[in-house]
């Protein structure tokens, strides 16, 4: 049997020559990505900013996904349904209406319930009231200390293991993709919850494996052929992952694929920013990460201490010299 | 390459089979699980947004904390009005029907008592900007304190947020993972908890205020006054099974609170091995406590938590260290419970449980089925693909990444972690890295033998070179992971959770278990050529 080959061997393509325009192109997306942030903002969901919770009481259980499917068409934002003990009772969270005032909230739920009511013969609003998020901003700020600590912490190893110039260019490419992803929420309002930031972390571990993957075969490289030109051993080294590249990110995109055309509404942003997050940071990778180094100036000799030991001594050279 | 002896093979194969056991009652509904009797059966939690769970509704007694209000407020009435100078004369103090009132001694102290009222009383105007009490004089010497609305509101509200936080602490030491917690109104705490987890312990420890103070026993008291219930100014009576009388005398004023605690463990008595509570202060607290126990010595003190005296100890010398224990008639439970909810810091305002039923998960179920529809065809086609490019060593992998997914369960379900959707994203981010991993050694020996490498050395050299990658690959995860579990909490702890028991077994299963089965196979049919 002939195996699948995604990407036919010796492929050369030239990703460094092309670095000054997607330099171009990183910069003005990037930028374009916080201004949506600044300007639009994230639709932050009922899970942070907190909203209405409204209780009613249906005649007959009813199927809570068509009850969710008919309070979506009302525009009023992402609701989160329950049923409890009696499931006749549905409680039916939703995100604070614009301006947030009384008359406001009074307007929503009286659409709310109104609407039901006719959808579903017999079901009466019974109460309603306001709620906080879920999120308090202890979490919140904890949170955002994590992720910050986790992408110095993965610089300070890069720094460790390869040379300087790796941390910071992995560092710069996480937070291109961190950028991207919340310029794309700004951009779609699909609504910011707490799954979203299980898939915000998700994207941006997926990123940081693809750049190590790159990483380690640019410094294989850079020992192997100790005289090539930068350049030169970053477009082989990202040729020679390529295969391993494209075959991963098709193989996730594929289930990634299939959750969003099947998972159902529900998992619709949080598949949606899966999906963004790996063509964003495949392409940070390549043209991120990688083509930084050349701009941060690495060059092929490693610095006297970082080689591994049983090649080390052949290899001891004047101090890398920063560009 | 080859060199795979026969127990290691066996152990390999042996591990992989018992946790894949493992992970088999978690595929079964709780009900069936539960006939199983001496069989283990560990399962894995859903969380709240997968499988519903616990739903309680609390409600803040504001009477209560009305009252309190009051009672803080008096006494700080009396101490500035004593402690400042000039010292103004005050008395007939009361807290009744809401407001506190109080005669001057000598009505030209008017617009001094005035002055220091506003002081305490955040001069007049609270956060808000409003008033949080109404200060009037009547017969030109009786002063009456009447808190507003508002002011009353902003305290509500204030000690809504601070029992929210305390609330949420608890359930977290619990060991509940991924609970939810959210204000309703101006008054009430919704309280979720995945699965059907022992609501009634849930409800004790929430409804525990776990105010602890510590006080002096007052032992000027006349101890008939005290079985009366009679306490000398400046004192109370509380109940105390512990004394013959029943009750015992204290000084009113506090010498420490429980706001001072850095921490509260149940630990055992050296001595008797009896469970106790051993609690550590904060630095302030450290340095009271040394300066209280240093200046009364050889008299008694007492701790009190909840307005119960738990016991009352002789200082027999300073206490320096900023330790203590608490020791009483408990059990490691009762020990343990009290300990989590002193170091979660005591309720600002009493909670009772007004409602109480299960939820369904947030997700309907109709999305759930999809999703799951949608997990199972992306397995297939993952597999499908990964079968016509790598042949052979595709099933090596597919089998690596099935058996993968078995063994993060049975893993979970031993830990009693709980699965939620972040969860799943961790799930799916793991089985992506561990398909990774064998693209990685696969698209390596292909290389390999594209160098002309022999079939051996190829498929030595892919899996040396790439163990390599994916060792820096997971290092990076594990130290993300590691620092998200410690900081983090709510779904990105649900996630690093995940994620560092897959850096774990996907190693295991996706390099050295398909290690072995090539290199079986290799062994055995020695090919001079490899599809690949």
């Amino acid at each position: 049997m002939r195996l699948l080959k995604l990407v036919p061997d010796n492929t050369n393509l030239k990703f460094v020559a092309l670095r000054k325009w997607a330099f171009g192109l990183t910069l003005a997306l990037s930028l374009i990505a916080v201004g949506l942030v600044v300007t639009k903002g994230l639709n932050m969901g009922v899970d942070f900013v907190g909203g209405v919770l409204i209780e009613e009481k249906f005649a007959t259980p009813p199927s809570i996904d068509a009850v969710r499917s008919e309070v979506d068409r009302l525009g009023v934002g992402e609701a989160a349904i329950q049923s409890f003990s009696d499931p006749k009772t549905l409680s039916i969270r939703l995100p604070l209406p614009e301006g947030g005032d009384e008359g406001a909230t009074n307007r929503l739920v009286k659409k709310v319930s109104d609407d039901l009511a006719v959808k579903f013969p017999g079901a009466t609003f019974s109460k309603y009231d306001t709620i906080s998020g879920k999120v308090s901003d202890e979490l919140i700020s904890k949170g955002l200390l994590a992720v910050g600590l986790a992408i110095l912490g993965i610089a300070l190893f890069a720094v460790v293991r390869f040379e300087w110039q790796f941390g910071v260019s992995t560092v710069v490419a996480i937070v291109h993709d961190l950028l991207m992803t919340l310029g794309f929420f700004a951009l779609t309002g699909f609504e910011f919850d707490l799954n979203i930031v299980a898939a915000v972390l998700t994207i941006i571990s997926y990123s940081i494996n693809d750049k190590i993957v790159i990483d380690d075969r640019i410094r294989e490289n850079m020992r192997r052929y100790r005289k090539m030109d930068m350049r030169e051993i970053i477009d082989l080294s990202v040729n020679e992952t390529l295969p391993r590249t494209v075959m991963t990110s098709v193989t996730i995109l594929l289930a990634l694929v299939a959750m969003l055309v099947l998972g159902g509404h529900v998992l619709r942003g949080f598949t949606a920013a899966m999906i963004l997050g790996i063509v964003v940071g495949t392409y940070s990778s390549i043209y991120v990460s990688s083509s930084l180094l050349i701009t941060l100036g690495l060059r092929a000799e490693p610095t006297p201490g970082k080689a591994n030991a049983a090649d080390g001594a052949e290899r001891v050279g004047p101090k890398t010299p920063r560009a | 390459m080859l060199d795979f002896p026969r127990w290691k093979v066996a152990s390999i194969i042996g591990l992989l089979a018992v946790l894949c056991a493992l992970a088999i009652p978690s595929f079964f509904p709780e009900s069936t699980t539960s006939k199983w009797g001496a069989i283990p059966h560990p399962r894995i939690n859903l969380g709240l947004d997968l499988a519903g769970g616990s739903y309680l509704l609390l409600e803040a007694d504001t009477a209560d904390l009305a009252n309190s209000r009051l009672e803080v407020m008096r006494d700080s009435v009396a101490g500035t009005m004593r402690n400042g100078t000039p010292r103004i004369d005050i008395g007939d103090i009361s807290s009744r029907n809401g407001q506190l009132s109080f005669l001057l001694r000598d009505p030209s102290q008017v617009d001094a008592a005035r002055e220091r009222l506003l002081a305490i009383t955040g001069g007049g105007a609270g956060m808000s900007g409003q008033r949080e009490w109404d200060i009037s004089v009547v017969d030109t010497s009786r002063f009456i304190l009447k808190p507003t609305e508002a002011g009353l509101a902003q305290a509500v509200d204030t000690a809504m947020k601070d029992a929210t936080e305390v609330v949420r602490r608890r359930i977290d030491e619990l060991g509940t993972k991924e609970p939810t917690i959210i204000r309703q109104g101006a008054t009430r705490i919704v309280v979720q908890v995945p699965g059907l987890q022992n609501p009634q312990a849930l409800k004790d420890l929430i409804g525990k205020t776990a105010k602890l103070e510590f006080k002096l026993v007052d032992e000027s008291a006349n101890p008939a006054d005290v079985a009366k219930g009679i306490a000398p100014i400046g004192s109370q009576v509380l109940p105390y099974p512990g004394d013959p009388r029943g009750a015992v005398a204290l000084k009113r004023s506090v010498v420490i609170s429980g706001d001072q605690l850095a921490d509260a463990r149940q630990e055992f008595d050296q001595q008797t091995n009896a469970p106790q509570i051993a609690i550590t202060f904060d630095a302030v607290g450290g340095r009271r406590f040394a300066k209280v126990t240093t200046e009364n010595v050889n008299k008694p003190f007492a701790i009190v938590i909840d307005n119960k005296v738990i016991s009352v100890a002789n200082i027999n010398e300073p206490i320096l260290g900023g330790r203590a224990s608490i020791s009483g008639s408990y059990t490691v439970q009762t020990a343990n419970d009290l300990a989590i909810a002193l170091r979660s810091g005591k309720l600002p305002v009493n909670l009772k449980v007004i409602a109480e039923s299960t939820v369904s998960p947030d997700l309907g179920k109709d999305s759930i089925r999809a999703g799951v529809l949608a997990s199972v065809i992306a397995a297939v086609a993952v597999i499908v693909f990964m079968l016509v490019t790598y042949g052979r060593f595709g099933v090596y992998a597919n089998l690596a990444v099935v058996i993968n997914i078995l063994v993060i369960v049975a893993v979970m379900a031993m830990l009693n972690a709980t699965l939620t959707l972040p969860g799943i994203a961790g799930f799916v981010l793991t089985i992506g890295t561990a398909v990774d991993a064998n693209v990685l050694i696969n698209e390596r020996i292909r290389e390999e033998r594209r160098r002309g490498r022999s079939v051996l050395q190829s498929v030595e050299l892919g899996y040396k070179e790439a163990s390599r990658t994916i060792f820096e690959a997971n290092v990076t995860h594990a130290i993300t992971g590691v620092i998200m579990l410690l900081l983090g909490s709510g779904p990105v702890k649900g996630f690093a959770v995940v994620l560092l028991i897959g850096i774990c077994t996907s190693v295991f299963t996706a390099v050295l278990f398909t290690r072995m089965l090539v290199a079986l196979w290799l062994r055995k049919n020695r090919p001079t050529t490899i599809n690949i």
